[in-house]
């Protein structure tokens, strides 16, 4: 087998080959769930709640399914259900497990919660008879702040929960912490609170059900990132066996995490489906995406961090409370955000005593589910801010205080618990630094406050775990625990190889990235090479596409099968080569002699003594060519890391933030595709730079929320996203196939650290610092204002 | 997000479209470009009982020059405003130049100079422009033709003088107003403007003889601002201090609204960059 | 045409070069009569409120938002959608420049922004980069950064011109 090589010529990996995905997509042909059309087919819709807490006291559908075109209306109890439960191995004074009924029965608990669902005709009839649905309700007092939630006799979201709290977890609590700090020459603390925002993939959830006669089974063709999962858990609540559900898995467009907890539309339609005994279709529309799916990142840490006389960090200390909203979601639970922040803030940084708290609180807001990232965008721009407030107390520059305390030696087990991998976190820093020095931004800062003008650099340093294997999340304590990856592979008699993968790709490329990796491992061509992907009756079981685990656990998997494929090559063809096992090597779709090449056997000649000359095979070999291989998530899983740095100026008179200058230096090891590694860094740097800078969901006092439409939720265009520079390293890892380490998530992690850094440091003159996401440019004026008129 | 049901009629000219829209009522509305009617429908904000489509009046597709006045039929988009050449808007620089700051190419595509007068937002570039340049627009119903100044169009939060069957048929801006322009500010481009500020400078000699301001997004209708034209009709030498004084007197003048999305303050302070800004531009024409 | 009143109409509608009749209600959109009775399903939806752009299509060569009109205001005038791009497995110009900058992720977006750009090139063939970055501020992309879409676009419209050069010389 070669060696896989960053830009080495001759392998595959390391290649920026064109898109195997992209013919399709460029020339409409793909197949998003909303191009499926099936005879007989009917289009749902929900009845959603109007109000954000309450009992309901009435839900009369007679004149629904009285307008023209509605077949069918249905509730809670006339499809009667199992609910969704999240659960986490921990004890209830850690956890409490809550109940997410697929259809509201007596109670709700946000606005737009789904209460009934209408089967019409089709999309416009139905949207007609959601207007002759009566629901009443005996309204309660919504929850919907921390402060609310918390309160002393504060109305509960969940009986369950007695104080609105789901997760409340304290860890590590280093002995002597508190002498730590009462003795520290520096200490400086950090209050900051992130917006409410939606992953917004363009497109929305969606998923169209009907019955398979033929195969007795229920085909659920849905926009999922977790078709196992979806499959296990809509055969627990329709109470069938699993293996009567099928989940497929069109073309899928984005997900950001949205997608990768199961959608209680998705139960309900299958229900529908069942009931109707017709197709049904269910496209969420945009409005629903905004207010009534699931979103994230509303949370509130509370940090202080004390330093000794020459900058290096002595203790870490903080509280973390993340407003999870009305429910808990499945699988992850409402414990995912504080039980990720809570493990991993130290970061990149020696730490030598760490104590936090992480808490999730219920609100009668729009649940959350995992968003790209999860909490880390919030964790190191709080670490950031940390490290940048003491740099100014010392007297120090932001880099280099960092560079003090970076972690330079490796593997590195943390106060935290986590052992990281090889990684090059000070060299990331160092270049992302010398990149904006040699491009003269620091002398354009002087000149430019010189003309009374704000400009600004700030930086990031992070770094982002991936391939949690089943051991990293089961010390996490999830009651379920999805590490592993199955792979398996098959080469028919053309010669041509099909591999299959239990992650989920939408939009992540792994039809080309898993591709190259098959092709280098057997020495075909990419066109040669199939990923199959998304179909529960095509791998037994698979965890789907989350935590920037597919290339790292799926694409070792796909390796590992394709290795395993390779050795029943070579172990035929040296049987018909009669040579001996080690002189044989397989190189461009042949099997030959080590020590003469030319005498070699393609892969069709073996393939046809495989399956249609089976006696030829040695005797102890099975005919037919396919393997099986899974994978694992190796000890803490491998870490990437990146450093970004960021120009920004800030607009006297509407406060207005332009970025000037964008800078990723990013490192996950092996890029199996240079191209798509840039492309996800910098779609990630856009949906950080969306948070830092732009998106937020809020509620009015009813629980209303304030963004319903692309008017208010303000998704930023091309005009705002700036070009961006990525810079690579390759530190490559020890625990995965190829040396890869994940990539999804680093760009939105490290950007609103960068971004809010450049911010306050364009914001010095005035005093002001701004540690609150969105940034909103009334909010920088606000700043810039408080100079003028100090003045 | 689909529109509730309504019927279609097409109508073949002016006289038939007008006479069709009395006929079937006050829940019939004209469809010209759509791109306002069309999303509130979408979100079931809006439900005429009937649409009357004047898409095909051609005869109310013009941008035309006629001694010192130009005249936009209201079918005309604001893409073709947009793309007008040199010539046909000459000392109308501000009306072309104005059309960019309308949400994206695929909107200027469809709508229309009368679909904008006739919605009648406030932060809107056609409500401002022509409240600016005390444009005459000139409407037609069964009860004839009519001339409403740009000044008592606009009544209220998206409220105009028209009655349901009045139809807009052209705007005419009555003379040149070669040191015009017009700026907005919203975080994203293409945004409706949180503040419009559009200004016309009567330039002699280096200093300022004249001015009218216009606002958008600090009353519920195109806001003139005679304290902030007081200071441009002294005379002052047309230099930034003038211009920033006459942002300062434009946002102590306004009561914004409060909230919910940008607070007062900001829009004033907006008002006060704003009115500088195109104070500056306009001068540059 | 006339007097109609919430009854289905027969529309005879110009798409790709065929024409096409649906009987369809008079509040179906463009986008949803393309896509569900035309079953054009590369134009996409995903807002339905004319800002992401995703189901932009040309009408009579001007990129609009097929979500904010209605089909019955498309007759008589010629509507492209991304199928006419390209020529059965051989992508256009335009195709080639977007895989070969990474232009697309999940794709989900890319038919907007290919009618969009399209439609704006044909206009602005001498667009200069921070032109064609305003034209594509027209759509919402959540997957890119947009960056690659412009550099396709521009990549694209620099070959168009060489071409061009190239056959006036």
């Amino acid at each position: 087998m070669r060696e896989p090589g960053f830009t080495a010529d001759g392998t595959w990996v390391g290649a920026s080959v064109k898109r195997k995905e992209d013919p399709r997509l460029l020339t409409g042909r793909a197949r998003f769930v909303d191009d499926i059309h099936l005879p007989r087919m009917l289009h749902a819709q929900f009845v959603r709640s109007s109000v954000a807490a309450g009992e309901i006291t009435s839900v009369d559908l007679s004149r629904v399914r009285d307008v023209p075109g509605v077949v069918a209306a249905f509730t809670a109890a006339d499809l009667d259900l199992g609910d969704i439960t999240a659960v986490l191995d921990r004890p209830r004074s850690e956890f409490v497990p809550t109940a997410m009924p697929v259809l509201a029965r007596d109670r709700v608990r946000f606005v737009g919660e789904p209460i009934a669902i209408v089967l019409a005709e089709d999309a416009y009839a139905v949207e007609d008879g959601l207007e002759a649905a009566e629901v009443t309700y005996r309204a309660g007092t919504p929850v919907l702040s921390e402060e609310q939630a918390l309160a002393p006799g504060a109305p509960l979201v969940h009986d369950e929960a007695a104080d609105n709290v789901l997760l409340d977890v304290s860890m590590f609590a280093t002995e002597g912490i508190d002498d730590i700090f009462a003795d520290a020459p520096c200490v400086v603390s950090v209050r900051a609170t992130t917006g409410r925002q939606n992953a917004l993939p363009l497109e929305t959830r969606g998923v169209v059900a009907s019955w398979d006669a033929r195969a007795g089974q229920l085909l659920v063709q849905t926009c999922t990132q977790v078709p196992h999962v979806v499959r296990t858990v809509l055969a627990g609540c329709l109470g069938r066996p699993e293996n009567t559900v099928r989940v497929v898995v069109p073309d899928m467009g984005g997900g950001f995490g949205i997608k990768c907890v199961v959608g209680r539309e998705e139960i309900a339609v299958a229900a529908a489906s069942l009931r109707v005994g017709r197709p049904v279709k269910w496209i969420e529309d945009r409005k629903d995406a905004l207010t009534a799916s699931f979103l994230a990142r509303e949370q509130r840490y509370q940090a202080r961090a004390a330093f000794d006389e020459a900058g290096r960090i002595l203790a870490l200390d903080a509280d973390v409370l993340c407003d999870m909203g009305a429910y808990s979601c499945y699988p992850f639970s409402a414990g995912i955000e504080p039980l990720m922040a809570s493990a991993e803030m130290p970061g990149v940084y020696r730490v030598p005593a760490y104590r936090v708290r992480g808490r999730a609180i219920t609100t009668n807001k729009a649940p959350t589910a995992p968003y790209r990232g999860v909490s880390r965008p919030q964790y190191v721009m709080v670490m950031e801010r940390l490290f940048e407030r003491a740099a100014r107390e010392l007297g120090l520059g932001p880099v280099e205080i960092r560079r003090r305390n970076l972690i330079t030696t490796f593997p590195y087990t943390g106060v935290n618990g986590i052992t990281y991998d090889p990684g090059s976190y000070l060299e990331s820093l160092n270049l992302a630094e010398r990149v904006l020095t040699e491009e003269g931004w620091y002398e354009r800062q002087r000149e430019l406050a010189g003309q009374g003008r704000f400009l600004g650099i700030g930086y990031s340093c992070f770094n982002e775990r991936t391939g949690y294997g089943s051991d990293a999340f089961a010390k996490r304590r999830m009651a379920v625990v999805p590490g592993f990856d199955i792979s398996e592979i098959r080469m028919d008699t053309s010669g041509t190889v099909v591999a299959t993968t239990g992650t989920m790709s939408h939009g992540q490329s792994h039809e080309t990235t898993m591709a190259q990796i098959v092709a280098d491992r057997l020495g075909l061509d990419l066109d040669h090479v199939f990923i199959q992907q998304g179909d529960t009756d095509r791998v037994a079981y698979g965890w789907g596409t989350f935590a920037s685990r597919s290339i790292t656990i799926g694409g070792s998997a796909v390796g590992l099968a394709a290795g395993r494929l390779g050795d029943k090559l070579l172990h035929i063809g040296a049987h018909l080569l009669r040579t001996r096992p080690d002189n044989v090597e397989l190189s461009g779709g042949r099997v030959r002699k080590c020590d003469d090449h030319t005498r070699s056997l393609s892969y069709v000649d073996i393939a046809e003594v495989a399956y249609l000359k089976a006696h030829l095979l040695p005797k102890d070999v099975d005919p037919g060519l396919t393997a099986t291989a899974s994978f694992d998530g190796i000890g803490d899983g491998t870490f990437s890391n990146a450093s970004h740095g960021v120009v920004v100026e800030l607009h006297a008179g509407t406060g207005q933030v332009e970025i000037l200058r964008y800078a990723c230096v990013e490192d996950c090891g092996v890029a199996i595709n240079p191209q798509v590694v840039e492309g996800q860094a910098r779609g990630g740097i856009a949906q950080g730079i969306a948070g830092a800078l732009f998106e937020q969901v809020t509620y009015d006092e009813q629980g209303e929320p304030s963004a319903a439409s692309f008017i208010d939720y303000k998704v930023p265009t091309a005009c705002e996203i700036p070009d961006i520079s990525i810079h690579h390293l390759e530190t490559p890892s020890a625990f995965t196939g190829n040396g890869a380490k994940g990539v999804g998530e680093g760009g939105t992690i490290g950007a609103p650290a960068a971004v809010l850094n450049a911010v306050n440091d364009a914001l010095r003159p005035t005093g002001v610092e701004l540690d609150d996401t969105p940034i909103t440019p009334e909010r920088v004026l606000g700043a810039l204002e408080v100079r003028w008129t100090t003045r | 997000m689909k529109p509730p049901p309504f019927g279609y009629h097409r109508a073949r000219d002016v006289a038939g479209a007008t006479a069709l829209v009395a006929e079937l009522g006050e829940d019939a509305k004209f469809l010209a470009g759509g791109q306002s009617l069309i999303p509130m429908m979408n979100f079931r904000l809006a439900r005429p009982a009937h649409l009357v489509d004047i898409a095909r009046l051609g005869e109310l597709s013009f941008l035309r020059r006629d001694d010192d006045r130009l005249h936009v039929g209201a079918l005309t988009t604001h893409h073709e405003v947009e793309s007008a050449p040199d010539r046909s808007v000459r000392g109308f620089e501000v009306v072309r130049e104005a059309m960019r700051w309308i949400g994206h190419l695929p909107i200027r595509t469809r709508g229309t100079a009368g679909g904008s007068l006739a919605h009648g937002d406030a932060t809107a570039e056609w409500c401002l422009l022509a409240v600016l340049l005390d444009a005459e627009i000139v409407t037609a119903s069964p009860r004839g033709s009519r001339v409403i100044p740009a000044g008592e169009a606009f009544l209220g939060f998206f409220t105009t003088l028209l009655e349901p069957d009045e139809l807009i048929v052209e705007v005419v801006f009555p003379k040149p107003a070669p040191h015009a322009a017009l700026t907005e500010f919203a975080e994203r481009r293409g945004d409706f403007a949180i503040v419009a500020a559009a200004v016309d400078l009567d330039v002699a000699g280096g200093r300022v003889t004249g001015g009218r301001v216009v606002l958008g997004g600090v009353a519920p209708v195109p806001l003139r601002v005679p304290a902030a034209e007081a200071l441009l009709g002294a005379g002052e030498r047309a230099d930034a201090e003038l211009f920033a004084a006459c942002g300062r007197a434009a946002a102590e003048a306004v009561d914004p609204p409060d909230g919910p999305g940008p607070g007062a303050d900001y829009r004033r302070s907006l008002v006060r960059a704003l009115v500088a800004r195109a104070c500056e531009e306009a001068l540059a024409r | 045409m006339d007097d109609a009143v919430n009854d289905k109409v027969l529309l005879s509608l110009d798409v790709n070069g065929s024409e096409h009749e649906v009987l369809v209600e008079p509040r179906r959109t463009l986008a949803d009569v393309l896509r569900h009775d035309l079953e054009l399903t590369g134009t996409h939806i995903a807002c339905e409120h004319g800002v992401c752009g995703a189901c932009t299509v040309l009408v009579d060569g001007a990129p609009v938002r097929s979500c904010l009109m209605f089909a019955a205001q498309a007759e008589g005038r010629g509507v492209r959608t991304v199928e006419s791009l390209g020529r059965g497995d051989e992508l256009s110009d335009l195709q080639r420049a977007f895989t070969e900058h990474h232009a697309l992720q999940c794709g989900f977006c890319t038919p907007g922004f290919l009618m969009l750009a399209e439609g704006f090139l044909a206009a602005r063939p001498d667009a200069s980069r921070a032109e064609i970055r305003e034209a594509v501020s027209s759509n919402l992309c959540r997957c890119t950064g947009y960056q690659t879409i412009v550099d396709a676009i521009e990549d694209c419209a620099a070959r168009r011109r060489a071409a061009e050069r190239t056959r006036s010389a």
